[in-house]
């Protein structure tokens, strides 16, 4: 296959397309300008995952950019999907990041609408919402395949000059258990029609729902049309079990598992085998093309897990 | 209607700090209707202005404060006092601010929102002015006043069980009632197209916006 083929030519496109059980992790960039915590996250992660996403100001707290923090990952070795959300640019600001990380080799992008500001630590910002996660989502594949900019202009420096458009594997995300249930299907069906590539979901603890919401995807045939990569978040102490369930809206956790880390001598290890668990159970499901791994602040443990869970070796980057 | 809810009596005498005689002045048409600028409270705050003996009050209340035409009744009492405290919203402030150009003028209110009166005491935002409305395609709930990220492709992630994140007690998820809404009437595939990037030009991101109709002006 030539690299024509592709519509980024980045790694996680190919190994996609070449019909691989993509595993992804997340890398959350600092709340500083320290380098060590990137170069030691990357290192945890590097040869165990095959993309990994570089979060966008997470949680609406202040930290290294994703554009710089994905450069950064890969001029470590890692293929980053770099995240970007709604909240803090407007479509100028969007699109002026899009083309500078392409120039910086940067092929795979996530759109996101991203958390409220009341969450994180400038509760008094003024937040943006210019656009949504899927008017985003269509901005990105017309710039790809239909090379021009949202207002319609092409992407070309001056009239006669050609024409370079940022040419990016679009992710973007669905939240399984959120509410209205039946419409989260028909949200993902937009974001597949405004041009998504691959979704990542919301951590999944709540496997029946997900079962249930996969069926509805299977059902609309979504499962053929993008690839759909399963959100897993390994659980470290009883407390954060207890906190996901109680105080995170869109996150279902059963009490099975509040049990098994309560009954634990070693909690930690509990929720590495559980999300093992999760990551066996998830593979036999009919439209299920990979994991995303959200060990937040836990990068440590995703060698562990995924070796755990049988995904080693990982494939080697396609040429 | 305009929604305002007075600013803490602290901030008011704030304000106040040096003036002798103030004009104490409502509005009679929102803030009259929401309880916060019209003659009872002007009643109120001008005794509690006036103890202690230091300031002289004086209280007024006219039709409209975004009116020229309603200040012509108080001009010789505003004449007479050093300064203008007015329970209007913003928009009667800024043109008693206008009106009376040699005289000090504060607000005695905090202007809230565009909304409706849900019960007792109670009011809630519905509209934002965006200057292009789509109540007619999202049943009459404006995704862009009602959701907290003024999303037009809703609802995110954050919605559970009806209600928004962002504040679960207090605030119902926009993009729930939209929802539920159309499905009501019907006409849920009218959410099935993704909408385009709305025109914020059209509202105060375009600058300051005015109006004129030349019908109305050319009559008059």
């Amino acid at each position: 296959m030539s690299e024509t083929t592709y519509k980024s030519g980045s790694n996680l496109e190919k190994l996609m397309a070449a019909g691989e059980f993509i595993v992804t992790a997340e890398l959350g960039p600092p709340k500083s300008a320290d380098p060590e915590i990137i170069k030691t996250k990357a290192d945890h992660l590097r040869g165990w995952v095959d993309a990994v996403n570089i979060t966008d100001n997470q949680t609406a707290i202040v930290r290294v950019s994703s554009l710089c923090a994905s450069k950064l990952a890969l001029d470590l070795g890692l293929e980053p999907i770099m995240q970007m959300t709604c909240r803090d640019r407007n479509r100028l600001a969007m699109q002026a990041d899009i083309l500078g990380a392409y120039l910086l080799g940067i092929r795979n992008l996530v759109c996101l609408t991203g958390d409220h500001q009341c969450f994180g630590n400038h509760p008094t910002a003024r937040h943006v919402f210019d656009l949504d996660s899927i008017q985003l989502i269509r901005m990105v594949r017309d710039m790809r395949d239909k090379k021009i900019f949202a207002c319609g202009d092409e992407i070309k420096a001056s009239a006669k000059a050609a024409l370079h458009e940022p040419r990016m594997f679009i992710g973007a995300a669905a939240n399984p258990f959120a509410d209205p249930f039946e419409f989260r299907v028909t949200r993902l069906e937009k974001k597949v029609e405004a041009g998504a590539d691959f979704i990542q979901t919301q951590c999944i603890y709540d496997m029946d729902r997900f079962q249930r919401w996969m069926e509805l995807v299977r059902a609309r045939g979504l499962h053929k049309r993008c690839k759909i990569l399963a959100g897993l978040t390994p659980l470290r102490t009883l407390g954060m079990a207890k906190h996901m369930r109680d105080n995170v809206a869109g996150i279902k956790l059963p009490d099975s598992y509040i049990e098994r880390m309560e009954r634990s001598k070693e909690p930690k290890t509990e929720g590495i085998a559980i999300c093992a668990e999760q990551i066996q159970a998830l593979r036999q499901i009919e439209g299920v093309a990979g994991i995303h791994l959200m060990a937040i602040e836990w990068e440590s443990k995703v060698a562990e897990i995924v070796q755990k869970a049988g995904l080693t070796p990982r494939p080697v980057p396609l040429v | 209607m305009i929604i305002a809810e007075q600013k803490p009596m602290d901030e008011i005498m704030g304000l106040l700090q040096g003036h002798r005689k103030v004009l104490v002045l409502g509005c009679g048409t929102c803030v009259t209707v929401c309880l916060a600028g019209g003659e009872r409270e002007v009643a109120t705050l001008t005794s509690v202005l006036r103890l202690g003996g230091k300031l002289e009050a004086v209280e007024q209340t006219i039709e409209r404060q975004c009116d020229a035409e309603f200040f012509e009744s108080v001009r010789e009492v505003a004449t007479a006092c050093d300064a203008i405290l007015s329970l209007a919203c913003g928009v009667g402030v800024q043109l008693a601010a206008r009106l009376f150009g040699d005289k000090p003028v504060y607000p005695a209110l905090n202007t809230k929102f565009m909304g409706t009166n849900e019960a007792a005491g109670k009011w809630a935002e519905n509209c934002l002015a965006c200057g292009d409305c789509q109540l007619g395609v999202f049943g009459g709930v404006c995704p862009v006043t009602r959701c907290a990220k003024s999303l037009s492709n809703g609802p995110c992630g954050g919605s559970e069980d009806g209600r928004c994140e962002v504040d679960p007690d207090n605030i119902e998820c926009g993009w729930q009632l939209i929802h539920d809404r159309l499905k009501a009437l019907g006409k849920l595939d009218a959410l099935t197209a993704v909408a385009a990037p709305r025109d914020w030009s059209k509202t105060h991101c375009g600058g300051p916006r005015r109006l004129t109709r030349e019908d109305v002006a050319q009559d008059s």
